[in-house]
């Protein structure tokens, strides 16, 4: 039993190895799966800020994932192609800056989320749950049928877009880059979590009642919580767009949803880097099973329902000895 | 020793269904006092404490707090103007430390929900805040204990430092000796005897022991009307609060 910030080290330094050893090996396949990895975890750091921390059972994330890896496919769809956004009352480009690609996805995701969670944070429970689903899949069916941005078949971007003095199509170097994004991710979310904002919503999650009592506006707090999980996830949905070089309307459906809360389960709810240690073993196990049967499915159902009976902190609670604050 | 109306209840209203929960009640809290509110089971008493806090609305009436009318705001809005408020069952964040609870209550009352980067438990003002609370009801040993390993009597005791924190005008207490043994319920009583010159307190207790040691004054509850208010000694001596209410204590 470690200290449960050892753990993190351990899972950050691992995650980091992994890609090294593998470029001395000469094995870039493995560092795109590394790299998948990390952009996934920053996927589920961004989520579970809503729900380990709030509470917030969204199960309507892809919605946010699919926002930013449709901006990242459609400015950089119109750069590739040289054909404006729009010019019409003002000029917009697109372009191949993934800094400018980030922004975008952060500031559209969050707009989605403020709507999404404005409306559906006034229901509770089971509702909430369908609410953010609902929402989800109607980004889905509206993703699927816009043909202006291929439709069903989503959108192919020929070259990764650029990021000052990076080649980005080096495997290694994309892999830096998304790995450095998931540091800073983390270190802004552990200041969250600690800070008034972090304590209250956390409060909120095991005691509405109490946060109310004590004078704290839980809809406006759990409602901005939603907004920067949502904002979070949206940037990894641009980098996962990138990391692919293509978009399409499988990132907004249930499943993509459903596979960012698996990683939170695996790795340990309302944990800092439970996320990450969760998409890390989710990537393995998709490659490793995957790589024996079709239906690995059946396995990583299997593995789930063992960590949700017997190790309820998820790989990060099962190995630390810091009890954590999150109600089950 | 009647000193300025602090909080004023005017003929509230509420039904569900049939049942009238609140039949036209009216009552004052004053400053200094501790107002007993008793009655029978399935008098509406906790219908009557959740419209005062704002979580229920009352169907006609008004609530008036610090000569303002509150009737509109919701429980956080009410609990900045200064509502205090403990529960009859603990509603305290049982996985935080007891200082974390206490500095939970700091945090609402500093307005500071929204400070997002400076971590919540190295703020000297909300440590300094909640640190003095909590001395206040004889906690600072269990600070760093997690809540859910309190005693019962402990967590009443948090309730009530956690209220502090908000620096309150008034305090609503249900049932602050509810589960609480004679000892306890002895410490509690002096305590709320002294608190009450900081903050008036409208107290719902089932207690009658602490209530007659403790009320300045006692209204009665009746299937939601107050058929009495009135020191200790008119409450003890009232023929209609004997049949009512009392008569059924004794018999039972």
């Amino acid at each position: 039993m470690l200290p449960e910030r050892m753990i993190n080290l351990l899972i950050l330094g691992l995650l980091l190895a992994v890609p090294l050893v593998a470029l001395a090996m000469d094995e870039p396949f493995i560092i795109t799966l590394a790299t998948k990895a990390a952009v996934l975890a920053v996927a589920g750091v961004g989520l579970n800020l809503a729900l380990g921390q709030g509470g917030l059972v969204s199960f309507g994330h892809a919605a946010y994932f699919g926002v930013g890896g449709y901006a990242m496919g459609i400015l950089a769809s119109h750069a590739q192609s040289y054909t404006p956004l729009m010019e019409a009352p003002f000029l917009i480009e697109g372009t191949k800056s993934m800094l400018v690609i980030w922004l975008v996805a952060i500031v559209a995701s969050a707009l989605v989320a403020l709507l999404v969670g404005a409306l559906s944070l006034r229901t509770s429970g089971v509702y909430f749950i369908m609410v953010t689903l609902a929402f989800g899949q109607m980004l889905y069916y509206f993703a699927i049928s816009w043909p202006a941005y291929g439709g069903e078949d989503g959108l192919s971007i020929y070259v990764r877009n650029g990021f000052p003095g990076l080649n980005t199509l080096d495997p290694i170097q994309f892999f830096g880059l998304c790995f450095a994004v998931l540091l800073i991710v983390l270190f802004v979310v552990n200041l969250l979590n600690k800070s008034p904002f972090g304590l209250a919503l956390n409060g909120a999650h095991q005691n509405e009642e109490r946060a109310r009592t004590v004078g704290i506006n839980v809809y406006r707090l759990r409602l901005t919580a939603f907004v920067i999980s949502g904002a979070i996830t949206g940037l990894a949905g641009a980098l996962f767009a990138d990391l692919n070089r293509f978009v399409s309307p499988t990132m907004f459906s249930w499943q993509t949803s459903g596979e960012i809360m698996v990683f939170i389960i695996l790795g340990g709810v309302a944990r800092l880097c439970g996320p990450v240690a969760g998409a890390a073993v989710y990537i393995l196990l998709e490659h490793v099973l995957g790589g024996l049967s079709e239906y690995w499915h059946i396995y990583l159902g299997a593995i789930l329902l063992f960590v949700v009976l017997f190790a309820k902190g998820g790989l990060v609670g099962g190995l630390s000895r810091r009890e954590v604050h999150h109600a089950g | 020793m009647p000193g300025e109306v602090i909080l004023d209840v005017r003929d509230l209203h509420k039904s569900f269904g049939a049942l009238k929960a609140s039949d036209g009640i009216s009552l004052d809290l004053r400053a200094g006092e501790i107002h007993a509110l008793i009655g029978p089971n399935g008098a509406g008493k906790s219908t009557l404490i959740k419209q005062i806090a704002g979580g229920l609305k009352p169907d006609r009436g008004a609530v008036h707090f610090m000569g303002r009318d509150v009737s509109a705001l919701s429980v956080a809005q009410r609990a900045h103007a200064g509502l205090g408020r403990t529960f009859q069952i603990s509603a305290l964040a049982m996985e935080y430390t007891v200082m974390e609870n206490a500095v939970l209550g700091a945090i609402g009352q500093s307005g500071r929900t929204f400070g997002f980067f400076r971590p919540a438990m190295k703020d000297r003002a909300l440590l300094d805040s909640a640190a003095a609370a909590l001395e206040r009801v004889g906690l600072t040993d269990h600070a760093s204990a997690i809540t859910s390993e309190l005693s019962h009597g402990q967590r009443r005791q948090l309730e009530v430092a956690v209220a502090l924190t908000l620096a309150p005008k008034a305090f609503l207490m249900d049932e602050p000796m509810a589960g609480m043994g004679a000892e306890g319920s002895r410490e509690l009583t002096g305590f709320l005897q002294d608190l009450k010159h900081q903050a008036p307190i409208l107290l719902v207790e089932h207690d009658m022991d602490a209530v007659f040691a403790l009320a300045d004054r006692i209204s009665v509850l009746v299937y939601g009307k107050i058929i009495a208010t009135g020191s200790v000694d008119e409450i003890r001596s009232n023929a209609d609060v004997k049949t009512a209410y009392l008569g059924e204590e004794d018999a039972a």
